[in-house]
């Protein structure tokens, strides 16, 4: 920097401009990084605290450069801890969010799919309402279902069962995937469609050649945004599951609950961490659909 | 593609019931996710609205009692200040992270070095649960252990950082912890507006010689204005549905300091066994949607029909 002002010294205006460049470059790199360090600091916190051992973490407070280095506590967070009386750690849990996450996503995708293939390239008259009308389950708040799902389940057999949460996950779900689907779907020329149905192609057909080869991008961003969105989820959780049954969210919260004293971060930490990496890993390696179906979500 | 796949054999003439029913695949295909959406929708509504309007408590009963819970539920202090929390929360929040948001996106628009690592940066929080970054945040908050302790330990002996530990206060937790979380989806939409803009109109007024700040606040921001509504209806969305983020940070603690409407509900419907009224302030939660996203659709309809008739 300083050198560059030195050469071009012999012209006080073209120096005073690179001054101000590089000073303008150096405030934008010192402001994104001190949010990037205000970002960063709690999953540093997290995972250090993981892997110090819990007498380290008392005698020095959460915040702090780990002096010690196991990995007992994701052991003992994955499998042995006791919360409540049971002593199995998350890895319950963590299946349960898995079993209940993999199929509600699924399904749930595959009918936005073919819903917004109806609503896009079969519409009939009055399909644009009907669409409209499924717009609103968007908007619900899970407040308002809670009792009717709780008679639902219990006439069903489906009480603190993960099949009832997946049911409510698809049945949620259907809103936003077909909104996806749909406004992607649109987007495929009509031309290509009318061309198939002369040459005798039908509904199915025209769907699984034509309609699933382009459909990946949008699938991918329909996938993820449900997948996270259905592991992250607490509410149903805490409702309609309790004890072995529950997702990670909800047992994270029991979990931390647990006595004000002596409280082990070590383990609680690596516990949050299991929970929080399945999202984490997607958002990492699928960052870029993510967000797509972020701003999808958002601005439709 | 493979346009190969298009030259299909011709079908053999189909019967006219065959093609009775062809006509109908569409319709049978939609109707089990519209049958489940219009029970989601509408008749679970109608039942919470009932069952608001009824004498339940530990079970849904049907009594009719009129708006008697409604009544209640607007008497009570705790509503009070779920509401209340609500009000100050959805301010602070929606501007909180609204301005970090455009700050961060106009800093990255500036043709930064490794905008892919520093948008990764700031936006993951929203890829984790708000019951993870509750649990984490909270014992950040925690003095004995968190901030506080760490900046005494720093030589600051007199420090004091116990957002949660004061009723007064705690509300600023959750708030703080919110714009943390969702600072970064702000910036995200921002981005995305930012790179929409007509290059040509920025080149139009630098040639003009407006310094970048006036280009900033004269040609660009007011061309994304709409991208500034929807953050603040999604976030006004998020900041009523509030339940997780509280739950996992402070559990409406200190004693029901930051009580918020969706926890309000969830007290009420599972841990006193007040159905009825937890479904009057599900109801108002609902209404509180209603006025917000009523109105914003209605914009954007009317928006787009006017985009249409200027072409």
């Amino acid at each position: 920097m300083a050198e560059i002002s030195l050469n071009a010294g012999h012209d006080p205006e073209a120096a005073a401009a690179t001054r101000q460049y590089f000073w303008n470059r150096f405030l934008i790199y010192a402001v994104l990084t001190l949010f990037a360090a205000i970002y960063l600091a709690p999953l540093l916190v997290v995972v250090f605290n993981s892997l110090r051992e819990q007498s380290e973490i008392a005698r020095n407070g959460l915040i702090s450069l780990p002096r010690s280095f196991r990995l007992d506590a994701w052991a003992e967070a994955w499998g042995t801890y006791c919360v409540s009386g049971t002593c199995e750690g998350m890895k319950r849990n963590f299946f349960n969010s898995l079993w209940m996450a993999i199929p509600a996503t699924v399904i749930s995708t595959l009918l936005g799919a073919m819903n917004g293939y109806v609503l896009s390239k079969w519409r009939f008259k009055g399909s644009e309402i009907l669409f409209n009308l499924m717009l609103l389950g968007v908007f619900m708040p899970g407040q308002i279902s809670l009792m009717p799902w709780a008679f639902l389940l219990g006439k069903l057999g489906l009480t603190n069962s993960t099949y009832g949460l997946v049911l409510i996950h698809v049945v949620q779900g259907i809103s936003f995937t077909t909104l996806f689907c749909r406004n992607f779907y649109v987007s495929i020329p009509d031309d290509l469609i009318k061309a198939a149905r002369i040459d005798g192609a039908g509904f199915w057909r025209i769907f699984r050649k034509i309609i699933l080869p382009l459909s990946p991008p949008i699938l991918i961003v329909t996938v993820i945004w449900q997948f996270t969105g259905i592991w992250n989820e607490y509410l149903f959780g805490v409702v309609f599951t309790s004890g072995q049954q529950q997702p990670i969210t909800a047992a994270l919260v029991a979990l931390t609950a647990g006595g004000t004293t002596a409280r082990a971060y070590d383990v609680m930490s690596a516990a949050v961490l299991i929970g929080a990496l399945p999202p984490l890993l997607i958002y990492l390696f699928g960052g870029k659909y993510f967000v797509r179906g972020l701003t999808q979500g958002a601005l439709k | 593609m493979s346009t190969h796949d298009l030259t299909v054999p011709v079908a053999a003439p189909a019967t006219p019931w065959r093609e009775r029913l062809d006509t109908m695949v569409p319709i049978l295909v939609l109707a089990p996710s519209l049958a489940a959406s219009f029970i989601y929708v509408f008749v679970f509504t109608l039942w919470t609205l009932y069952l608001s309007l009824s004498n339940s408590s530990l079970m849904p009963t049907y009594g009719f009692v009129g708006l008697d819970n409604y009544a209640s539920l607007w008497a009570n202090r705790r509503w009070n200040i779920a509401y209340t929390n609500l009000f100050l929360f959805s301010g602070f929040y929606i501007v909180g992270s609204m301005a970090i948001g455009l700050l961060l996106a106009i800093l990255i628009d500036q043709r930064v070095r490794g905008e892919a690592v520093w948008r990764t940066i700031f936006l993951y929080p929203l890829a984790v649960s708000f019951i993870v970054t509750g649990t984490v945040w909270s014992w950040l908050y925690n003095p004995v252990d968190g901030i506080q302790a760490f900046v005494r330990g720093l030589g600051w002996t007199d420090f004091s950082f116990a957002l949660t530990a004061n009723r007064n206060t705690a509300i600023y937790a959750v708030i703080i912890t919110g714009i943390w979380q969702s600072s970064g989806f702000a910036m995200a939409l921002f981005l995305a507006g930012l790179r929409s803009v007509d290059p040509d109109l920025v080149k139009a007024a630098q040639i003009d010689g407006a310094s970048v700040s006036r280009i900033y606040r004269r040609v660009i921001l007011p061309t994304i204005a709409p991208i500034f509504l929807a953050v603040a209806v999604i976030q006004i969305q998020f900041a009523i549905k509030t339940f997780d983020l509280v739950a996992a940070l402070t559990r409406g603690g200190p004693g029901v300091s930051t009580t918020f409407p969706a926890i309000y509900v969830y007290d009420l419907m599972f841990q006193r066994g007040q159905i009825g009224e937890g479904a009057a302030a599900a109801m108002m939660m609902l209404a509180a949607l209603a006025v917000v996203l009523v109105p914003y659709s209605l914009w954007i309809v009317w928006r787009r029909r006017a985009e249409g008739r200027n072409g």
